[in-house]
């Protein structure tokens, strides 16, 4: 090379630099400035990382908390024989016949009764105006009791019934006396009650298990909410997801990978699937519609169709993820085994993927992670709206008949128009996440434990 | 092997599901999201006090609701269309090729829409809807010649409007609540200020042209689309102070404790003065029922009964005290449902 004679510029051959090796010179100085500073860019960007994780979790921790307390009053309820069994036969048919509207104007009674014999004064003329205290479920909570034990008809029981949601709110901090001014929905004298049933023990905040397991409510009574059968909605999607994309997407790994030959077909489907990992979910949702919907005609709104969409999008991430873990085991094994007089079918399943299981399995259980908080494809396919109402009775009932999924109840809630709604759409992203948190801790133990490297 | 036996459970449940599809025991409904909380409200209260189960109510804007509505008859489509709107020909059209022909269009009541700001924002108190043309039109009328809209502040038109900056948060034009806005607020604005006129003027008497000239608003991003739902509006209310938004009322009386709201040609919105009339933006809410269904689904007559009852949408039922106003012609309605009255059948 010619290049090599012309000497280079601050290191002349023959004449080199006469300064000691422990004072460094300039050139060496700028490379090491130059190193310091790239370390300090790495440290801010790690650290504005941080920073935004830290006040996205304390913003869901500061508003979710409120969501998993609740405040119930517990007043002895007068269960008035000429109201609700008129005949006297304690006819369980007959008694239906009386409505939640029926039921509604013994809280009425019973609130004003606890509240005389607490000695607390009642601001009110009319009985009926108290009932603004009380959430619009106590009067079906008594109606579920009374049919489920018609025997009950004239004794007083005592019940624990959901306190409305400003009431709620105003224990909460979240109302107050000058926000209500101009609401219809509670008056500043019923705080005074409020204060005045607290300090007598008739009204108490307490943890609210409901939110966790119980049903989605309308939007006149968000203290009812919960997030329980939507969980079980994401719960039968999940099952799906599993059952079919895991044996799938296995077996489509193992054929490509151990048994296909390099060709130009193999090629194009492989570039597909790493394609097919980059596609927007509300494709495959638009896709769910009208395949399954549509034309295979299953039902709307059913987990069973959410989770075969959900497995079409966790289908190439478990894809890449085993043929990763595939990859990763060295050809000594499969040579070995082979060598020994094993089938190629034998060195695969006696040999070879039970060495890729972590790795298959983390790579399942991020896979489900990510279908378990996806939203978006479950807009097309009906399962956003007033929906997770019931639970599902059995396990068929649990994948066919209309459900939502955590992450679409937690949208549908934040879109209502109740602030008590907003808080419970915070408390819902905190189970969301403690969900997928224990996924991912079970998939980083799952590759700590078992993974083998070569 | 271990994966193909899941292989074969997985199918197995897929082939139980198909032949379980069959029976569909709940009401299915979808459509508008302005109707969503009172549909739910009774769907609900339907649950509780019926042996049938919970209807399930979806969102998704009045014009998706009844397209989904109009794909055919059978357990597999909607019984129910929720719309913020009356159904549109085109539409009843689509329903018939696809052989929906008996429709029972159920009226529940109204809604208002108001324009409401941050409580504690500049006084927006009054408008007309001259006011509300003037700031968001394409055009207006100046010394009566149409010219681009140049004003940036309301007191610009009208003295008695706030010295701010103008700033409106608009439905989208997939939500229900933009056609009545334009029509009983843009357009009647435009005739107010005689903007009506010049267009009619230069289209050459042409009404509907006209009336979609004036339907033309500004793009300068001093009028906001949100697609979104109200939610989203509050939000931006929020973050602007000197921002009004298009609300409907039931989500207002949810919200006093951060915004304001304005009159109307000074008239306030109550539930009173929508159903007298006065209050000029309102609208009527509707359901629409698939006659075919009655009767297949098992609690569809029984749920829309329900629903117009006075227990429920009656003057002093929940669905009101939730903010619908209340149809003086309930009694009508629930006649009209009880007889099963198709749309088209004389009344």
């Amino acid at each position: 090379m010619t290049d090599a004679a012309t000497p280079m510029p601050g290191a002349t051959p023959g004449k080199r630099s006469s300064g000691s090796l422990l004072e460094l010179d300039a050139r060496t100085r700028k490379r090491n400035a130059a190193e310091a500073r790239f370390k300090i860019y790495g440290i801010i960007a790690i650290g504005i990382g941080l920073l935004f994780l830290v006040a996205l979790l304390f913003a869901i921790v500061r508003n979710g908390t409120p969501a998993f307390t609740q405040t119930f009053i517990s007043i002895p309820v007068e269960l008035d024989e000429a109201k609700l069994d008129k005949t006297g036969n304690r006819d369980r048919e007959e008694m239906a016949k009386v409505t939640t509207f029926g039921y509604a104007p013994l809280v009425d009674t019973a609130l004003a009764k606890a509240l005389a014999d607490k000695g607390i004064e009642n601001p009110f003329e009319k009985e009926k105006d108290l009932r603004k205290l009380v959430s619009d479920s106590a009067a079906s909570q008594i109606r579920d009791v009374v049919l489920a034990d018609p025997a009950l008809v004239g004794q007083t029981v005592e019940f624990r019934l959901l306190a409305a949601s400003r009431v709620d709110g105003y224990m909460k901090d979240r109302v107050t006396r000058e926000s209500l001014a101009r609401d219809k929905n509670l008056d500043a004298a019923h705080l005074d009650l409020v204060d005045a049933m607290a300090d007598k023990g008739l009204l108490a905040k307490s943890f609210n298990w409901d939110f966790v397991f119980g049903a989605d409510a309308s939007e006149k009574r968000p203290e009812q909410a919960g997030i329980g059968v939507a969980m079980m909605g994401s719960f039968f999607m999940m099952l799906v997801v599993l059952f079919l994309a895991l044996p799938i997407g296995v077996a489509a790994s193992i054929y490509l990978e151990e048994f296909a030959p390099k060709s130009r077909w193999t090629d194009l489907i492989e570039v597909n699937i790493s394609n097919l990992a980059a596609v927007p979910s509300i494709v495959f949702g638009i896709l769910g519609l009208a395949v399954f919907i549509q034309f295979a005609e299953l039902p709307q709104s059913a987990p069973i169709v959410g989770g075969l969409v959900l497995t079409l999008m966790t289908l190439p991430t478990i894809i890449i993820s085993t043929r990763a873990s595939l990859k990763a085991v060295p050809p000594s094994i499969r040579d070995a085994a082979l060598g020994v007089g094993a089938s190629k079918m034998q060195s695969v399943f006696h040999h070879v993927l039970p060495l890729a299981m972590p790795g298959i399995l983390t790579g399942t259980i991020i896979g489900l992670a990510q279908a378990l908080g996806e939203t978006a494809p479950l807009l097309l396919i009906g399962m956003v709206g007033f929906i997770a109402s019931n639970y599902p009775d059995g396990f068929t009932d649990g994948f066919l008949s209309p459900n939502s999924a955590m992450p679409a109840q937690i949208y549908e809630w934040a879109k209502r128009a109740d602030p008590a709604y907003y808080e419970r759409a915070w408390g819902g992203i905190i189970i969301l996440l403690l969900f997928l948190m224990t996924m991912n801790i079970i998939a980083i133990i799952l590759r700590r434990k078992f993974e083998r490297r070569w | 092997m271990h994966s193909m036996k899941l292989t074969a459970s997985a199918l197995a449940i897929a082939a139980l599901s198909a032949g379980a599809a069959a029976a569909r025991d709940q009401v299915q409904v979808a459509g508008s999201s302005t109707v969503l909380p009172y549909a739910s409200i009774v769907a609900e209260a339907f649950g509780e006090n019926f042996d049938f189960p919970t209807p399930v109510v979806e969102s998704g804007g009045s014009s998706a609701g009844l397209k989904r509505f109009c794909e055919g008859v059978g357990e597999n489509t909607i019984d129910i269309a929720n719309a913020s709107r009356a159904i549109k020909e085109s539409e009843v059209k689509a329903c018939a090729d696809a052989g929906v022909t008996d429709i029972i269009e159920v009226r529940i009541g109204y809604d208002g829409i108001v324009f409401a700001s941050q409580l504690n924002g500049p006084a927006y108190d009054a408008f007309e809807p001259a006011d509300i043309f003037n700031a968001l039109g394409a055009k207006v009328l100046v010394d009566g010649k149409l010219v681009d809209n140049t004003y940036t502040q309301w007191s610009e038109f009208n003295a008695n409007l706030p010295a701010e900056d103008i700033l409106a948060f608009i439905p989208g034009t997939k939500h229900g609540t933009r056609e009545v806005f334009e029509e009983k607020v843009i357009v009647a604005g435009c005739e107010a200020t005689g903007a009506f006129e010049a267009y009619m003027a230069e289209n050459g008497g042409d009404k509907k042209a006209a009336a979609s000239a004036c339907m033309e608003l500004r793009t300068d991003a001093k009028s906001v689309d949100i697609d979104g739902d109200y939610t989203e509006t509050l939000a931006r209310i929020d973050a602007n102070a000197n921002g009004i938004g298009v609300f409907g009322l039931a989500f207002y009386e949810n919200n006093t404790d951060k915004l304001k709201v304005a009159t109307i040609s000074g008239v306030e919105a109550t539930t009173e003065t929508i159903a007298s009339g006065d209050y000029p933006v309102s609208r009527p809410l509707y359901f629409y029922v698939k006659k075919a269904h009655i009767g297949v689904i098992p609690g569809l007559k029984e749920y829309a009964e329900f629903f117009v009852s006075d227990d429920m949408a009656g003057p002093d039922g929940p669905l009101s005290e939730y903010g619908l106003v209340s149809d003086p012609e309930l009694a009508d309605t629930q006649s009209m449902v009880s007889d099963e009255q198709t749309m088209g059948q004389s009344m």
